[in-house]
């Protein structure tokens, strides 16, 4: 572990205040920002040159999404924090507004201005409102209190102001125009592509979406500089990243780590399989990726580009350990289970498709299926794949996909024996 | 029409001026005050025992100016809002993935039978409901775990998830 | 840049299926596939409406600069792109069109044969080019519970498909956003998650939008089949508009009506009184055969003998003193009839004869030629209007949405009243004034107006004024109007059924001419225009003479011996419905040409003929912008009725005039064209044909109201899902709060109404809507029949 970017007041007792975010050389890297102030330009070229990349799931260059705004055009400009978590096996951002709020305040001050956004709203998931939500909260007043909010900031003549925001209960509000549009007060339906936020975020205005955990780590880029950022994970995997390690292991936690650690290592930090039983699988970042198995795992490093390359993918950084009592339908179900009740409905093969694949998963999983519906079943999530609005419906497509691929033999088996060929654990 | 607005009918001078420091958050246009609706209807509902009625949800496009159709389409979309009548704690057990993983099936199962009342239901003193609940909340490194109104209880055992929920009033 | 040198800039090339077009930079796929015929399957895409992309069954295959897009496209929302090439029939297009058509039908039911929309489903037809032979949806489908929307749109929500057309119609068409999308995922429902329905005055439209059978048209459901019916084209017989129309019947019978697409008229639209109104043709009360009065009782008759028994009766009055002698005919007439009835009144030497049933005041005897003064399809293009006595909404209900869209793009869309209108959309202005303040308004905007644009004092508008000072609200207004380089004033109904319209007219016109705006004046009736081109006014032949005729105001005000009404039932649609029903009274003679037969009729009238209803009679309707639509019969009317033209010609004969000859009405018609393109543009009054004397009001509580919308005409009357919406009903007496105040009323009270004549019982309404010492109280309801003037004096008491 290494917690010098999101992670870095954690071993305080009160990591969230002010003070031990101070001690950590918080609030540092606006002032070196704000005093001239930095060319904005520049504070892009440096996220690009750190390779820090989106933290939320996709996993896309910070530094070129920030290059889309218009950052020297007239006019309102927006950035919108996504703290909306809500990829399962995730908790990363939870942790982050609780332990280490003022991370993403300056975040989202230096980011704001490098994009020419005087205006930044921090979107949290409903679920969120108590603890994490007066944890920002409280970080906001002090940050204001200190004088880093609100015009002119340290007399630099830059102005920013950040809201923290409340949702209700939808997964879908984490696609960013889901977001967009929740934040106008509508449901959240993703919306087509293009316009871009960039181009239309909201109120008809450009904004820009990046997760929490992205923005969090934005003032040690500005504060260390790219080169070390770069340096502590590999090449174009720049930086630290929080990893959720829940499941089958013996110390489920949250970790910083450098990005292109290997997944063994990681299963060590988390204590190694429960109870010493045998790794089966692994969802590596979130539901939306696909599961892989336990032994192509282990050879694996924990780096955006070596789990693409393993046609699965890094994700959210959300880690879903399972050991050989799993049933691998069982968990197609409960992961189609979620797809299908998530599904915001307004596109056909996402509202309609979603549904249909979770029931013939059931009807496998009730030892009531065919070959057929195996068939069936991966011809349906081939269909809602590239066919819908948002990414959600590859979000539900690739994890029955993936199970497919790697463990059609226990779908098969419940086809001919009617039950699981897997015993459960003792 | 001169009838009362139902605005202030139905929401307190409180919830209003709560309501109120929502918007003040939003740019001051007709598209900055349908933002606040989200914010509007967490008060309204929670100044209703925890659900919203028709007059809530009414009051509330009143209050923010807002044709009440889309009113009703947020409140039906976000999980979060309740349409009928919920007891005075709401319980959500996550059932995803992790914590499936880690036992929530049986914790659930054990709830159910502990308090009489399957996921939907309110107990008959009208003290719990289980919300059903199929997202992932957010602390899968504490599976398992519930929501009770808006607190995390984690790494659950059915034993101290009985004795979170027999402390509750 | 422009591939090819000779290309406009803002055109570009695209490749579709191999063939090469050129189309405006913008335009979507769909737009350039749709105008060359290149079919691609779509569901939630509407020209008319913004598209949301969702049923993703429009998805083709793209490739720009040699580039294969990633993924298939939309083609409703994808932007062309000069060199795009677009491929709708590629392996992976009609696959992924396949696969969402499969995605549809997973939980629409299969069972066409018991749907109403069968035969004309959008879903139905693509299913059959892109359906898989065998469902692999073994599962349940989804049941929708359905919800009661009102009398005018059926639903069955199983069978939605979720497109949002309806939902989208509401909100950006209607403006009134009924319809939501609920729930969500699968769950999604389309409803008012209420149960209040669905209230626009345009709601009918989302059963033509709905590409299956979720939505259809609930007093046609399962009386017929698409397949069976003839579409018959004809025009809407309510409002100035005209709009394109097609009656759908099964062997003469209408069953249906669906709009026609012309883009200068209504667009793709209809209102629901176009739309629904055809139910009044069916009435109980349709007249079968024509009747006479023998003493107390009523006999049928054969034509002959009860057109011999017109003509001779006629011929008597005429023979003492012609001008004893005056004819009632609607608005809403053929140009046909109204032309033939002319003659036949002038043939008898009396001028009187008038379309201007609800015109209170006909001292500006030459006022304008009723008609918007621009096409109506311009008006959507304007920067500013003044809307004077006229909800036009309700009025014109196309008129307003052409309105509503230029207001929406930021034109200045202002109004004055007797009270704030149910709008929707927001107005620049509302202005409201008590009735005998409405000409004071005008005046003040006049001379603001006058000042702004340097034209100092305009002569006789201080009568009006009495010397006050315009207000802000009177200068901006004015400003807006010289400002705007489109700019529209009009006047609308409550103007005709004011006591002081020509004031109001006169006043209108000069802020018109002030403003170098276009001048409008509508009222009722779908032929008001035609009423004037067929010189069916007093004071005008069709061939533009003048004459010195009665209007119908003056023929109540001082009754005649003689009365000849035509389609209409004067207690409902003239403006003093009282008065004109004593002066019917008290006439030794009055001849009725209706479709139907009412206990009123029984009483005033002593020979009444049947003659064809909307749809049986073939004729000419002149629109608001003096656009001429001629329409034929459907089939014959029913019983004995005859269409009014031929009554007429015969009529004609047997008073043995000249050239009544006529063997068809485009005979007619041709006749009349000829004597009006004679005419070159007839002259305006405007402010020099104001009355001598300003109208100074009545100084009490008075009556104000326009014509309820679904109260226009007996045919609309008789349409009996329209009269089961909240828009017909009961008369609602509406007060100010200070008002109800005052007379110690309380909304929802009982009150007793009176005019001068026998008391009405109704409900009270309060509503700050209104002006103070004003009873708002429209014609065409129920209750309000037995009432004096539209505008006039009143009285209440609390019971």
């Amino acid at each position: 572990m290494v917690n010098d970017v999101c992670y870095a007041t954690l071993k305080y007792d009160q990591p969230w205040t002010l003070d031990n975010y101070y001690r950590e050389g918080g609030y540092e890297a606006l002032k070196r920002v704000l005093d001239g102030p930095m060319d904005r330009g520049e504070i892009i070229d440096e996220i690009k040159k750190a390779t820090l990349r989106g933290r939320g799931g996709a996993g896309f260059s910070t530094g070129m999404k920030w290059g889309f705004m218009p950052r020297d055009a007239p006019g309102q400009k927006y950035l919108i924090c996504n703290s909306d978590e809500s990829e399962p096996g995730t908790c990363k951002d939870r942790h982050l507004l609780r332990f280490n709020p003022h991370a993403l305040v300056e975040g989202m001050i230096i980011s704001g201005y490098a994009m020419g956004a005087t205006v930044g709203y921090n979107y949290l998931r409903g679920e969120f409102m108590k603890e994490p939500f007066e944890r920002i909260e409280e970080a906001v007043r002090e940050a204001r209190e200190a004088g880093f909010l609100g015009e002119n900031i340290l007399g630099s003549g830059v102005d920013f102001e950040m809201h923290n925001l409340i949702g209700a209960g939808a997964y879908i509000c984490g696609e960013e125009t889901g977001l967009l549009e929740s934040i106008e007060g509508k449901r959240g339906l993703p919306r087509n592509k293009p316009p871009f936020p960039a181009q239309y975020g909201i109120y008809g205005r450009p904004a820009t979406v990046n997760n929490t955990e992205t923005i969090a780590s934005v003032p040690t880029v500005m504060r260390r500089g790219a080169d070390w950022f770069l340096e502590q994970g590999r090449p174009n995997n720049g930086g630290t990243k929080l990893f959720c390690v829940s499941g089958h292991v013996n110390s489920p936690g949250v970790f910083e780590i450098p990005l292109g650690m290997p997944f063994k290592e990681l299963l060590g930090m988390a204590g190694g399989v429960r109870d010493g039983r045998k790794l089966k699988a692994v969802i590596p970042g979130g539901t939306s990726m696909p599961a892989l198995p336990g032994e192509e795992m282990m050879e694996l490093d924990m780096d955006f580009d070596s789990l693409a390359k393993a046609k699965s993918g890094l994700g959210s950084g959300g880690l879903v350990v399972m050991d050989d009592t799993t049933d691998m339908v069982e968990v197609c179900l409960r992961i189609s289970r979620f797809y299908y009740a998530e599904s915001c409905g307004q596109c056909t093969p996402c509202r309609e498709g979603t549904g249909w694949m979770h029931r013939v998963i059931k009807r496998i999983y009730q030892g009531k299926g065919s070959y057929d519906d195996i068939e069936l079943l991966e011809a349906a999530a081939g269909q809602i794949a590239g066919h819908t609005i948002c990414a959600f419906g590859e979000a539900s497509a690739w994890p029955v996909q993936g199970i497919l691929r790697h463990w059609r033999h226990e779908f098969e088996h419940y086809v001919e024996h009617g039950r699981s060929m897997v015993e459960a654990a003792a | 029409m001169t009838s009362q607005r139902l605005a202030y009918t139905y929401l307190s001078d409180h919830q209003r001026e709560a309501i109120d420091s929502w918007r003040a958050r939003f740019p001051d246009h007709d598209q900055g005050r349908q933002s606040a609706v989200i914010q509007a209807l967490h008060i309204a509902q929670e100044g209703n025992g925890g659900w919203l009625s028709q007059q809530m949800l009414d009051a509330v496009a009143d209050y923010l100016e807002l044709t009440p159709v889309r009113v009703y389409e947020v409140a039906t979309f976000y999980s979060m809002f309740h349409l009928h009548p919920v007891g005075r704690h709401k319980v959500n057990i996550c059932q995803n993935i992790s914590c499936m993983l880690c036992g929530s099936d049986e914790l659930v199962r054990h709830i159910e039978q502990h308090l009489g009342i399957g996921l939907g239901e309110t107990t008959a003193d009208g003290r719990i409901t289980l919300v059903p609940e199929d997202e992932c909340l957010a602390a899968c490194t504490g599976a398992p775990m519930m929501l009770v109104d808006e607190h995390y209880y984690t790494d659950l055992t059915p034993e101290k998830a009985t004795a979170i929920l027999d402390s509750l009033e | 840049m422009s591939a090819n040198p000779e290309q406009p800039d803002d055109q570009v090339t695209i490749t579709i299926d191999g063939a090469e077009y050129q189309a405006s930079k913008g335009a979507t796929i769909i737009e350039v596939a749709d105008a060359n015929g290149v079919d691609i399957p779509r569901f939630c895409y509407h020209p008319k409406l913004t598209a949301p992309a969702n049923c993703r069954m429009c998805l083709v295959d793209i490739e720009m600069n040699g580039k294969a897009a990633p993924k298939p496209m939309p083609a409703c929302i994808t932007a062309i792109g000069d060199g795009m090439v677009v491929r709708t029939e590629s392996e992976r297009a009609v696959s992924a069109q396949r696969n969402v058509m499969e995605f549809l039908l997973i939980n629409h039911p299969l069972d066409c044969p018991i749907c109403d929309q069968g035969g004309e489903c959008e879903l139905q037809d693509l299913a059959l080019g892109y359906g898989r032979g065998i469902s692999r949806f073994t599962e349940r489908k989804r049941v929708v519970d359905d919800e009661d929307l009102g009398p005018l749109v059926e639903t069955e929500m199983t069978r939605c498909i979720h497109c949002t057309r309806c939902v989208r119609f509401l909100d950006e068409i209607a403006g009134t956003s009924e319809l939501g999308a609920l729930h969500r995922g699968e769950h999604t429902e389309i409803g008012t998650f209420v149960g209040r329905g669905i209230h626009s005055e345009l709601s009918g439209n989302v059963i033509d939008l709905c590409p299956v059978g979720a939505l259809t048209n609930k007093p046609y459901r399962y009386t017929a089949r698409a397949w069976e019916m003839l579409s018959h084209p004809t025009v809407g017989p309510h409002d100035a508009i005209g709009s394109n129309i097609s009656l759908h019947q099964v062997r003469g019978t209408v069953k249906r009506v669906v709009p026609r697409n012309n883009e200068a008229v209504n667009e793709t639209w209809i209102a629901d009184r176009d739309r629904y109104s055809y139910q009044g043709i069916y009435a109980e009360d349709r007249l079968q055969e024509p009747i006479a009065r023998d003493g107390d009782k009523w006999q049928a008759m054969d034509w002959q003998e009860a057109l011999e028994s017109v003509a001779g009766r006629l011929k008597e009055v005429a023979a003492q003193d012609p001008s004893q002698i005056a004819a009632w005919v609607s608005p809403s007439a053929t140009l046909e009839e109204q032309y033939l009835l002319n003659r036949l009144m002038r043939g008898l030497g009396s001028d009187n004869v008038d379309v201007r049933l609800r015109q209170a005041d006909t001292r500006d005897g030459d006022s304008p030629s009723p008609g918007l003064g621009m096409p109506i399809a311009a008006t959507e293009d304007v920067d500013a209007a003044l809307l004077v006595g006229s909800h036009t909404r309700h009025d014109q209900p196309l008129l307003n949405h052409r309105l509503r869209k230029a207001g929406l793009n930021g034109a200045h869309i202002m109004a004055l009243d007797t009270r704030r209108h149910d709008w929707n959309y927001e107005l620049s202005e509302e202005l409201v004034a008590h009735p005998d303040q409405l000409a004071r308004e005008l005046a003040l905007i006049a001379a603001a107006m006058a000042a702004y644009v340097g034209r100092g004092v305009v002569e006789g508008l201080h009568a009006y004024t009495g010397g006050a000072e315009p207000g802000d609200n009177h200068k901006r207004v004015a400003q807006r109007l010289v400002d705007a380089g489109s700019a529209l004033v009009m006047s609308g109904d409550a103007v005709e059924l004011h006591q002081g319209g020509a004031d109001l007219r006169a006043l209108t016109a000069l802020i018109a001419e002030l403003a170098g705006a276009h001048h409008g004046q509508l009222g009722t009736g779908a032929n008001a225009f035609g009423g004037w081109i067929a010189g069916a006014v007093p004071y005008r032949g069709a061939d533009g003479s003048p004459a010195r005729g009665m209007s119908v105001a003056e023929t109540i005000a001082d009754p005649r011996r003689c009365y000849v009404v035509v389609n209409l039932e004067p207690e409902h649609d003239c403006f003093d419905g009282a008065a004109a029903r004593r002066a019917l009274e008290a006439a030794e003679t009055v001849v009725v040409f209706s479709p139907y037969v009412t206990e009123a009729m029984r009483e005033y009238a002593d020979v009444i003929l049947p003659i064809g209803a909307f749809g049986e009679t073939a004729g000419t309707f002149v629109n608001a912008e003096g656009r001429w639509q001629t329409f034929a019969g459907v089939g014959r009317p029913i019983g004995e009725a005859r269409p009014a033209w031929r009554v007429f010609r015969v009529l004609g004969n047997l008073l043995s005039l000249d050239r009544f000859e006529y063997n068809a009405p485009d005979e007619i018609h041709a006749e009349l064209q000829g004597l009006w393109e004679r005419q070159g543009n007839p002259s305006n009054g405007g402010w020099q044909g104001r009355p001598a004397e300003p109208w100074l009001g009545h100084g009490s509580l008075v009556r104000a109201g326009n014509t309820a919308i679904y109260g226009t005409d007996p045919l609309v009357r008789r349409g009996e899902a329209l009269q089961r919406t909240p828009h017909a009903g009961a008369a609602r007496p509406t007060l100010s709060p200070a008002t109800a105040q005052q007379l110690g009323v309380n909304d929802g009270d009982w009150i007793s109404l009176d005019q001068g004549g026998p008391s009405v019982r109704l409900q009270a309404s309060v509503d700050d809507a209104l002006a103070d010492s004003t009873v708002w109280l429209p014609a065409g309801l129920e209750g309000t029949a037995g009432l004096g003037p539209v505008h006039g004096p009143i009285n209440i008491q609390r019971t």
